[in-house]
C-alpha cells in the first residue's frame, strides 16, 4: 500500500464506487438464488408440475446420479472433444482459405457469389447430407460443426486482411517486401484482434454445431441426452444436462479468453 | 545526376475511365541536394514518389536513379510515409530493423549501423519498448531511423509532418533536416506547406493541379546555410512563399 495521501472527495468517490459493485453483485446472487428458490418452492407445492418442469433439487439429484455412475464424464467429455475439434477445424481452414483468397484478388472476386451463397444457407440443413455421405457418427458431427463455423470464419478474416491500412503495404513495398513478408509482417499480425473476435464467434458457433449434430446422430453427448431424456419425458435429465452445458460453455469461453492472453503474450501484441 | 526524370507521364485506367495524372515531367537532382514538391491536393505529388520509389511504372518517359533505370523498389531510395506507420506489435528494436529483415540483411555490421544511428539521435534507450510509450517526435524519428536502415542516398518524404500538430512539426522538421544534412542524404520532400517546402530546401518545384506539369522551379540560394528556423525569419522568405502561394492560387 503507497502511503499517498488522498483528498475527502476521492475517498467518498471510491467508497461510493465500491459500495455500487457491492450492491450489483449481490442483485446478481439475489436474482439466482430467488429464482432458484421459486423455482424449487412452485414445484414442491405442486404449483407448477415438477414432472413437466423438474425443480432444482432434481436436478442436483440427478447430476448426483450421472455423476455416480459416471455417465456425466462420457457425455461432457464427448460433446467438448468434439467442440474443441470442430473449433480448431472450422478457425484453421477458415483463416487459410482467407489467406487464400487475399492473396488472389481474382479468386476472391470468382468466388464471392458462391461464398454469399453458403453464408445465407443455414448449415443445419446440411446435416442429413453429412450423415449419408459421411456415415452416422462423430465424423459427421464434426462436419456440421465445421460447417457453421467455417464460413464465418472466412469472411471475417477476409474483411480483416483487406481493410489492412494501403499507406502500411505501401511502405512495406519501399522496402522491397513481397506478397509472402507483406502477408506475414503485416497483414496477418495487423489482424491479430480479427483473428481473436473470431475465436470468440467460433466457439459458440462450434457448439451450436455439435448440439445440432449430437440432435440427429450420437451415441453420447450433452446433444444425445437432451434429446434422450426429452423422448423418454425425463424432464430433470434435459434441464441437468442444460445446466452442464451453460457450465462447459462458458468454461470453454474463459479458455479461449486466457489462450487469447497467451498468443498475445507469445505474439509479444502485450508485454 | 542522382535523379533523374525525362517526359514522365502516367495514367491510370480504371472501370470509370482515364485519369491522367502526371504529364512531362522533367527534372534532375544533384547528389546531396533537398528539393520540395509543392501543388495543389490530388495533384499527383505521391504519384510522383511512388514512381520514383519502383512502386508504379510511368506509362511514358524515363526515369533513373544512380544512373540506372527504376525497374522496382531498390535499397538505393528510402521512403518515409505520411505517417510514421510504426508496427505496434513490434519493438522499437524490431520496427527500426523492418527493411533489414525484409532484404535479409540483418547482419550484425548493418545492426551495428542502426544502433548508431539510434545512439546518435536520442533513441538508444527506447529499443525494448512499444510505439505507443514514444512521443509523437520520437516515433517520428524512429520511422526515419528505419528507412535510413539500409543506407539509401536518396530518401523519398511523403508528406512525413503533415499528421502532427504545428508545434511539433517544427521541431521534428528542424530535427529530420539536421539528420538528413548530417547523414548527406539527397531529399525530396513533397508537401502542401509552402513553409515547410522554403525552411527545409534548396530548391522548389511547384506542380500545377491534375494532369500535374512542373509550373515553376524556385532556386533558394539566398536561403543557403541557414536553419530551418531562422530561415522563417528573413525577407527572401517572404518573396518566395508570396510567389509561390500565387501559383498555387492561379488554378484555384
Amino acid at each position: 500500500m503507497s502511503e499517498q495521501f488522498l483528498s475527502p472527495q476521492r475517498v467518498a468517490y471510491l467508497r461510493a464506487r465500491r459500495r455500487h459493485t457491492i450492491l450489483i453483485h449481490s442483485l446478481r446472487a439475489l436474482i439466482l438464488v430467488g429464482f432458484l428458490a421459486a423455482w424449487e418452492i412452485a414445484a414442491r407445492l405442486e404449483l407448477i408440475d415438477p414432472f413437466i418442469v423438474s425443480s432444482p433439487s432434481r436436478v442436483l439429484g440427478t447430476l448426483g446420479t450421472l455423476y455416480r455412475t459416471g455417465d456425466l464424464w462420457l457425455h461432457v467429455g464427448t460433446s467438448c472433444l468434439e467442440t474443441v475439434i470442430g473449433f480448431v477445424l472450422g478457425t484453421v481452414l477458415g483463416t487459410l482459405v482467407a489467406i487464400c483468397l487475399w492473396w488472389s484478388p481474382t479468386l476472391s472476386r470468382l468466388l464471392d457469389p458462391y461464398l454469399v451463397v453458403l453464408n445465407a444457407l443455414p448449415k443445419t440443413a446440411l446435416g442429413p447430407i453429412f450423415i449419408v455421405w459421411i456415415g452416422a457418427g462423430t465424423a459427421s458431427i464434426i462436419a456440421m460443426t465445421l460447417a457453421i463455423s467455417i464460413v464465418v470464419t472466412i469472411l471475417n478474416m477476409h474483411v480483416g486482411f483487406l481493410s489492412t491500412n494501403p499507406q502500411k503495404i505501401r511502405l512495406m513495398r519501399t522496402l522491397g517486401a513481397s506478397r509472402h513478408q507483406i502477408l506475414w509482417l503485416l497483414v496477418f499480425p495487423s489482424n491479430y484482434d480479427t483473428l481473436f473476435n473470431t475465436f470468440k464467434v467460433n466457439v459458440g458457433l462450434s457448439w451450436v454445431g455439435v448440439i445440432m449434430g449430437e440432435f440427429l446422430v450420437s451415441k453420447a453427448g450433452l446433444g444425445y441426452l437432451i434429446v434422450y431424456g426429452s423422448q423418454v419425458f425425463n424432464m430433470d435429465l434435459v434441464m441437468a444436462t442444460v445446466l452442464l452445458l451453460a457450465i462447459a460453455a462458458v468454461v470453454m469461453y474463459q479458455g479461449i479468453q486466457w489462450l487469447e492472453w497467451l498468443l498475445k503474450k507469445c505474439l509479444g501484441v502485450i508485454s | 545526376m542522382i535523379i533523374d526524370l525525362r517526359q514522365v507521364a502516367l495514367t491510370y485506367q480504371s472501370p470509370d475511365g482515364e485519369v491522367e495524372a502526371l504529364r512531362d515531367i522533367s527534372f534532375g537532382m544533384e547528389e546531396g541536394e533537398f528539393v520540395s514538391i509543392v501543388g495543389p491536393s490530388g495533384c499527383g505529388k505521391s504519384t510522383l514518389l511512388s514512381v520514383i520509389a519502383g512502386l508504379e511504372t510511368p506509362t511514358g518517359g524515363t526515369v533513373t536513379v544512380d544512373g540506372e533505370p527504376v525497374t522496382a523498389p531498390s535499397p538505393k531510395v528510402g521512403f518515409m510515409p505520411q505517417r510514421d506507420h510504426l508496427f505496434e506489435w513490434r519493438t522499437i528494436w524490431s520496427n527500426v530493423t523492418l527493411g533489414l529483415q525484409i532484404r535479409h540483411t540483418n547482419t550484425p555490421k548493418e545492426q551495428a549501423h542502426v544502433h548508431t544511428l539510434l545512439d546518435r539521435y536520442g533513441l538508444a534507450e527506447f529499443v525494448g519498448k512499444r510505439p505507443s510509450q514514444l512521443s509523437g517526435g520520437m516515433r517520428q524519428r524512429c520511422a526515419l531511423i528505419r528507412t535510413l536502415a539500409s543506407d539509401p542516398c536518396i530518401l523519398l518524404l511523403d508528406e512525413p509532418f503533415s499528421a502532427l500538430d504545428y508545434q511539433t512539426r517544427l521541431t521534428v522538421s528542424a530535427d529530420i533536416y539536421d539528420i538528413i544534412r548530417q547523414e548527406h542524404k539527397t531529399a525530396l520532400l513533397v508537401t502542401h506547406d509552402i513553409a515547410e517546402a522554403i525552411s527545409l530546401s534548396d530548391r522548389i518545384l511547384v506542380l500545377s493541379a491534375r494532369p500535374a506539369v512542373i509550373r515553376s522551379i524556385h532556386s533558394l540560394d539566398a536561403l543557403q546555410g541557414l536553419s530551418p528556423l531562422e530561415r522563417r525569419d528573413t525577407p527572401a522568405f517572404h518573396t518566395v512563399f508570396n510567389a509561390v502561394w500565387k501559383e498555387l492560387n492561379a488554378d484555384v
